[in-house]
């Protein structure tokens, strides 16, 4: 039991730290990216690449993969979204182009990689059991848990405290008024897209080490459960994709530990398709008044 | 020509199967509703259409209804709770569903897990491709400009503005969402019968985005530009082989790439596809 509940705590911090790079970019744009798990997938090969093939140790490849994946996404934001950015169909065509990008990079890894999996060398990280309780978790999961709660926390604090922070309320309030107010409305877009691929690819580089198993198509599956956690959080919630990022991985662990593993990922779309039906909003999310 | 007919005889196939797939996607694009639902639409038909075949030895023409009705009879209570759903919403049900499906059929051992099912007959020709890619556009042809097509038009343009109006918002949407569910089986059969296998692979998310790409890059203003997008799209690797084999790409990445780029190009530069070229060059004589 305990056991059970510490491996959904360390599935589920993967999962929202995932989601809160998906929900922060919705929140602030009302645009769905769908080129997230692209970005996931392209920071796990290159946390790869640089372990594998530049040597680099664990504690610096992490951090080079995760900036990597900011400046992915800076440059997603300006191919993909800017260009489209006031026309009247930018809901739909935003996706649209998104999933382009996505596809793009999904093409150049599987050129650069190959489609088979590609794992880290052995001895990457110290294989290490500690016990916690009745639980016991490798070392890896533990600080894989701590990452993940540390980075989630500095973007609490960043949205809170800092003047970025404040400046992205206030265009995912109102661009418009913002843009009155003075603020830079395009930089702060492209501040959110880095913050948010920054995210997506931390996330990715965690679940690349902890699975040891990364291929052109990881990110698929994990699209599928961050839509699921950021529609159960409430889109654009930062609180509510923390929240249920670990709830998804509880619910996940249990549903596998009871009833068999052929259902992991059915529990996802499970619990997507009951909060849309029951309430689209989700936990946190704001009533939509009118969407056209 | 009858050479060149058998020579590429798969390539022209192709060319109307993924016509029909364009058009699946088309139908709810047309009343302005991006659903990512057909891949995992298709793939009910084609093990519909592949177990009808082999397990039952049922003729071919009823073959062909199931792989529509099935994926059509699961759409009706897909379709009516996700509908009311908007934009975004829409998009993330309908990809849960085609991953779901796909799941589905990767765990049932009765259909090989993700083997699937492999020796089916060939049973499809070419022209029965073609005719019921030619049936499909007689429909859509015939929407157009009727009463319905303007309701699916108007719903398009604003939906709150349709729906003031009196238009059955929910049931246009309805009945487009079965239609392109329909065409999506139809075409999964007919892949099925045309390339002797169904396997849960083929009717992956990348499968949906390509369906979409053709739909947008054909051009969404005229009925029959999902159809030239897919013309165009299946034929271009072909004709561009060489290229990306010379530029040291292999033949899936360098598919997958131009696929990206032309839908990316497209979305940005030419928003309703190519159909708009032949109105551009007459605008600027």
């Amino acid at each position: 039991m305990g056991q059970q509940a510490l491996n959904g705590v360390f599935v589920g911090s993967i999962y929202a730290l995932f989601a809160v790079g998906y929900t922060l970019v919705f929140g602030v744009l009302d645009i769905l990216n769908l080129a997230h798990a692209a970005v996931f997938m392209l920071a796990a090969f290159s946390a790869l690449a640089l372990v594998a093939d530049a040597h680099l140790p664990l504690w610096m490849a992490l951090p080079l993969a995760v900036l990597a994946a900011g400046l992915i996404g800076l440059l997603l934001e300006r191919l993909a979204f800017r260009p489209l950015r006031g026309r009247a169909d930018s809901n739909i065509s935003g996706l649209i182009s998104s999933l382009a990008m996505a596809t793009v990079f999904e093409a150049i890894a599987l050129q650069l990689f190959g489609p088979d999996v590609s794992r880290f060398p052995l001895g990457t990280f110290p294989d290490r059991l500690i016990r916690v309780g009745t639980a016991s978790a490798s070392l890896l999961q533990l600080c894989i848990i701590g990452i993940s709660v540390l980075l989630m926390a500095l973007l609490t604090f960043l949205l809170a405290r800092t003047r970025l922070g404040r400046r992205l309320r206030a265009v995912a309030e109102s661009p418009r008024a913002a843009r009155i107010l003075g603020v830079n409305v395009d930089r702060t877009i492209a501040a959110a897209f880095f913050l948010s691929s920054a995210l997506g690819g931390a996330a990715g580089v965690l679940f690349g080490l902890a699975f040891n198993s990364i291929s052109p198509d990881v990110g698929r599956s994990v699209e599928l459960k961050g839509l699921a956690v950021i529609i159960l959080g409430g889109m654009g919630s930062i609180p509510g994709a923390v929240v249920a990022g670990f709830a998804l991985g509880l619910i996940e662990v249990f549903t596998v530990a009871r009833f068999g593993s052929s259902l992991r990922d059915a529990v996802s779309f499970a619990v997507l398709f009951v909060v849309l039906l029951a309430r689209p909003r989700g936990l946190f999310g704001q009533a939509a008044v009118r969407e056209a | 020509m009858r050479d060149l007919l058998l020579a590429y005889q798969s390539l022209i196939a192709f060319v109307g199967i993924n016509g029909l797939l364009a058009l699946s996607v088309y139908a709810t694009l047309s009343c302005g509703q991006l659903s990512l639902a057909n891949a995992g639409f298709m793939a009910v038909g084609a093990y519909a259409a592949a177990l009808l075949t082999v397990k039952a030895q049922a003729p071919f023409i009823v073959v062909l209804a199931a792989s529509a009705l099935a994926p059509a009879i699961i759409a009706v209570p897909l379709g009516l709770p996700v509908l009311r759903l908007r934009g975004v919403f829409l998009a993330i049900a309908t990809i849960g569903f085609g991953e779901v499906v796909r799941l589905f059929f990767v765990n049932w051992d009765y259909t090989n897990g993700a083997l699937g099912l492999v020796a089916i007959p060939q049973r499809t020709a070419l022209w029965t491709i073609f005719l019921a890619l030619a049936l499909a556009l007689f429909v859509l042809a015939r929407i157009r400009g009727s009463r319905f097509g303007y309701a699916l038009e108007a719903i398009r343009e604003d939906e709150t503005a349709a729906r003031t109006m009196g238009i059955d918002t929910t049931g246009h949407k309805l009945a487009m969402f079965v239609l392109g569910a329909a065409l999506a089986g139809l075409a999964g059969g007919l892949e099925a019968h045309f390339t002797f296998m169904v396997a849960p692979g083929g009717y992956g998310f990348g499968r949906v985005v390509e369906m979409l790409v053709q739909a947008v890059v054909g051009g969404t203003a005229a009925f029959f530009g999902p159809v030239l997008g897919a013309a165009f799209l299946t034929a271009l690797p072909e004709v561009l082989r060489e290229v990306g084999a010379r530029l040291g790409f292999a033949p899936g990445p360098f598919r997958l790439f131009l696929n990206g780029a032309i839908l990316l190009l497209v979305v940005l530069f030419l928003p309703n596809g190519l159909v708009s070229l032949a109105g551009l060059r007459r605008r600027k004589k």
